[in-house]
C-alpha cells in the first residue's frame, strides 16, 4: 500500500514537472493539476494510512487522523479556483497574443 | 472589546469586500472600500498601541486551545506590520479612487481581499493558516495584475500564477512533511516538538528548507526573482505599489519561522547560503536598475533590492540587527509604492515618451519634480532622509557579523550604482526635453491621487524626524521576536497570567 502509493505520487510529480517545462501553456496547466494531485496525495499520506478507519473517534474502534484530510479539502479547493483563473489567463493571452506560447510572444 | 481587537484588522477587509460585491456601482465600491480601509487604519493602530505592552495577544478562533485550534498571535511585530498594510493600503486605494478603478470589473472587493490576506498573513500563528492567507493574497494579486488589460499584463500574469502555484505545490509538501514528523502546524508548538528528541530530524529539516524556500520565492532571493521586475513593471501603478508590501510578507515570515522554531535548535539552516544569496541579489537588483528602460521598471529593481538588503537579516539570528532590518523595512516598503505611484503621474504628462528614460514634453508642475528629487534622495539612501538612516542603522548593526565585510562593500557599491542610475534617469525625466517642446495638454491630476503621492513621498522626511521612536518601537518589537521560550509559552498556555483575554477591563 505504502509502495503503491509513493509510486503513484512520484510518477504524477514526475510528470507534473515534466509538463510544467513546456513551453506552451496547456502543457504547463496539465502538468500544474498533475502536480496538485501529487500534493493533496502527499498530504494525505502524511496523517498515514490506514485501512478501514473512519476519521472518527469511538470507543475500541481504529480511527484515522482527520486533520490530514481537511487540509486536502482545503488545498483542493485552492488549487482548484487556482487552476480556472490560469486556464482563462491562458485563453485571454491566447486571443491577444494569437500564440499559446507561456511567454505570450507576439507571432511573427 | 480589547479581547477581540486581533480579529478586527481580518474581519473589516471581508466584510468590505463581500458588501462591495453587492452592487457593482463605483461610486459605492470606493464609499465602502475607503471607509473601510480608513477602519482597518484605527483598527491597527490601535492594535499596535495595545501590542506595545509586551503581553503576547493569542486569539484562539472559535475558542479551541493553540495546538488544536487556528490562533492568532499578536506581538509588535505583527501589529507594526498590519498597521503599515493599512497605511499603505489606505493611501494606495485612495489613488486608484481618481480612475484607475474604472479600467477593469471588481477592482475594490480584490483590493480588500488582497488587504485581508496581507493582514492575516502577518496575524496567524498557524503554518497552515498561513498557507491559506498567502493563497488569499495571491488569488486576489493575480487578478489585480491583470487588472486594465494588455498583453504586457498577461503575459507577466501568465509566468507569475504559474511560479507561483508551483510554490503553493512546494509548501504543501513542506507542510505534510512537518505534519509526517512532527504532528502539528502551530507554529509555537512545531518549536515545542522540534526540541524534543524522537523525531526524524533529517526530513524536519528538509521540510524547513523547503518552507524558506517557498518564503524566499515570495521575497525574491536571487534564483528565485527573475519573475519579480516584469511583474512589477507590468502591473497598474497603484497595484504594483500594493505589491511592495508582498516582498515583505515573505521576508517576515522567514524572520518569524528563524526566529521561533529554527534558532532554538537548527541555527545552522540558514548559515552561509541566505547571506550569499542575498548578497547576490542586492549586486544583481542594482545592476537591474542601471539597466532599466523606464521609471516603472526601475521600481521594480528598487523593489527587489530592498528585498535583498532584506534578506541579509534572518540568518544573523540577532535582535538589533533585526530591529534595523524592520526601520529599514517600514521606510523602503513606503518609498517604494511611493515611487510607483510618482511613475503612474509622470507617465500621464509625458504623452508617448510615457515614463521611457528619453527626452519628452517637459513636466508641467513643479511639485512633481521636487516629489521626484525628495524620494530619489530617500531611495538613492542619501542623507538627510530616512533611507539613510535605515541604510546606516542596518549596515552599523552588521559591523560585527561573520560577512560583515562583504555587506558593507555590496551593500555600499550598491547603493552607488543606484544613485548614478536614479541621477541619470531623474535627468532625462525633468531636464531633457525636445526642443521647443510644450507641456502637454492633459487631464488634471486628481487630488485624491495627488494626496496619496505626497504623503506616501512625505514619509521619507518624516520617518527620518520621527526615526527615534519608530527605532525604539522596532527595537522592542525585535527583542520580543528573539524571544522563543515567551512565545512558545504565550501561545500554548493560554491560562497563564501574560494571556490577552486576562487583560479585559
Amino acid at each position: 500500500m505504502e509502495v503503491l502509493l509513493s509510486i503513484a505520487i512520484g510518477v504524477l510529480t514526475a510528470c507534473g514537472v515534466f509538463l510544467i517545462l513546456r513551453a506552451r501553456t496547456f502543457p504547463v496547466l496539465l502538468g500544474l493539476t498533475l502536480l496538485s494531485y501529487a500534493v493533496n496525495l502527499f498530504l494525505f499520506a502524511s496523517g498515514r494510512l490506514r485501512i478501514d478507519a473512519p476519521p472518527l473517534i469511538r470507543a475500541g474502534a481504529r480511527y484515522a487522523d482527520p486533520l490530514p484530510q481537511a487540509l486536502v479539502l482545503t488545498a483542493i479547493v485552492i488549487g482548484f479556483g487556482m487552476t480556472a483563473y490560469l486556464a482563462i489567463l491562458a485563453l485571454r493571452g491566447l486571443s491577444e497574443s494569437g500564440a499559446d506560447h507561456v511567454d505570450a510572444r507576439q507571432e511573427p | 472589546m480589547n479581547a477581540n481587537a486581533p480579529i478586527l484588522p481580518i474581519l473589516i477587509p471581508l466584510l468590505a469586500a463581500l458588501l462591495q460585491m453587492v452592487s457593482g456601482r463605483l461610486a459605492f465600491q470606493r464609499a465602502v472600500g475607503l471607509l473601510a480601509t480608513a477602519l482597518l487604519l484605527l483598527a491597527t493602530g490601535w492594535l499596535t498601541l495595545l501590542a506595545d505592552d509586551g503581553v503576547l495577544r493569542v486569539y484562539a478562533l472559535g475558542d479551541w486551545p493553540a495546538p488544536f485550534g487556528i490562533v492568532l498571535v499578536v506581538d509588535r511585530l505583527a501589529a507594526g506590520m498590519t498597521l503599515l498594510t493599512a497605511v499603505l493600503g489606505f493611501l494606495v486605494l485612495l489613488y486608484a479612487s481618481a480612475g484607475f478603478d474604472e479600467e477593469g470589473l471588481h477592482f475594490h472587493p480584490l483590493f480588500q481581499f488582497q488587504l485581508l490576506g496581507l493582514v492575516g498573513a502577518f496575524l496567524t500563528g498557524d503554518l497552515f493558516n498561513l498557507f491559506v492567507f498567502f493563497e488569499i493574497m495571491l488569488l486576489a494579486s493575480y487578478v489585480l495584475l491583470a487588472h486594465g488589460g494588455g498583453l504586457a499584463r498577461t503575459r507577466a500574469g501568465i509566468t507569475y500564477v504559474v511560479l507561483n502555484l508551483v510554490g503553493s505545490a512546494l509548501f504543501l509538501i513542506a507542510l505534510g512533511l512537518l505534519y509526517g514528523t512532527l504532528g502539528t502546524l502551530n507554529l509555537a508548538d512545531l518549536a515545542r516538538v522540534l526540541a524534543l528528541p524522537g523525531h526524524d530530524q533529517a526530513l524536519a529539516r528538509l521540510a524547513f528548507a523547503l518552507l524558506i524556500a517557498v518564503f524566499a520565492l515570495k521575497a525574491g532571493l536571487l534564483p528565485l526573482s527573475f519573475w519579480l521586475p516584469h511583474t512589477y513593471s507590468a502591473a497598474g501603478a497603484p497595484v504594483a505599489a500594493l505589491f511592495a508590501i508582498m516582498t515583505k510578507v515573505g521576508i517576515v515570515a522567514i524572520l518569524r519561522v528563524q526566529a521561533i522554531a529554527l534558532a532554538p535548535v537548527m541555527p545552522d539552516l540558514l548559515d552561509n547560503w541566505l547571506t550569499t544569496l542575498a548578497l547576490a541579489t542586492v549586486a544583481f537588483a542594482a545592476l537591474g536598475a542601471l539597466a532599466a528602460p523606464r521609471l516603472k521598471s526601475l521600481a521594480a529593481w528598487l523593489v527587489l533590492l530592498s528585498a535583498g538588503t532584506l534578506l541579509l537579516t534572518p540568518a544573523q539570528a540577532s535582535a538589533g540587527v533585526s530591529a534595523a532590518a524592520l526601520y529599514y523595512l517600514v521606510q523602503s516598503t513606503l518609498a517604494g509604492a511611493a515611487l510607483f505611484l510618482l511613475t503612474g503621474i509622470i507617465a500621464e504628462q509625458r504623452g508617448k515618451a510615457a515614463d521611457q528614460f528619453m527626452a519628452g514634453p517637459p513636466l508641467p508642475s513643479v511639485w512633481l519634480k521636487v516629489a521626484f528629487l525628495v524620494l530619489a534622495t530617500t531611495l538613492a539612501a542619501l542623507p538627510p532622509f530616512s533611507g539613510f538612516i535605515g541604510k546606516l542603522m542596518l549596515l552599523t548593526s552588521m559591523r560585527d557579523v561573520a560577512a560583515g565585510t562583504a555587506v558593507w562593500v555590496v551593500v555600499l557599491t550598491a547603493g552607488f550604482v543606484v544613485m548614478a542610475a536614479l541621477a541619470r534617469d531623474g535627468c532625462y525625466l525633468i531636464w531633457k526635453h525636445r526642443a521647443a517642446a510644450q507641456p502637454l495638454v492633459v487631464e488634471p491630476i486628481g487630488w485624491q491621487r495627488v494626496t496619496a503621492t505626497l504623503l506616501l513621498v512625505a514619509a521619507g522626511p518624516l520617518l527620518a524626524v520621527l526615526a527615534r521612536p519608530l527605532s525604539d518601537y522596532t527595537m522592542r518589537a525585535a527583542e520580543q521576536l528573539h524571544a522563543p521560550g515567551a512565545y512558545v509559552t504565550g501561545v500554548l498556555r493560554p491560562g497563564a497570567a501574560n494571556n490577552g483575554r486576562e487583560a479585559k477591563p
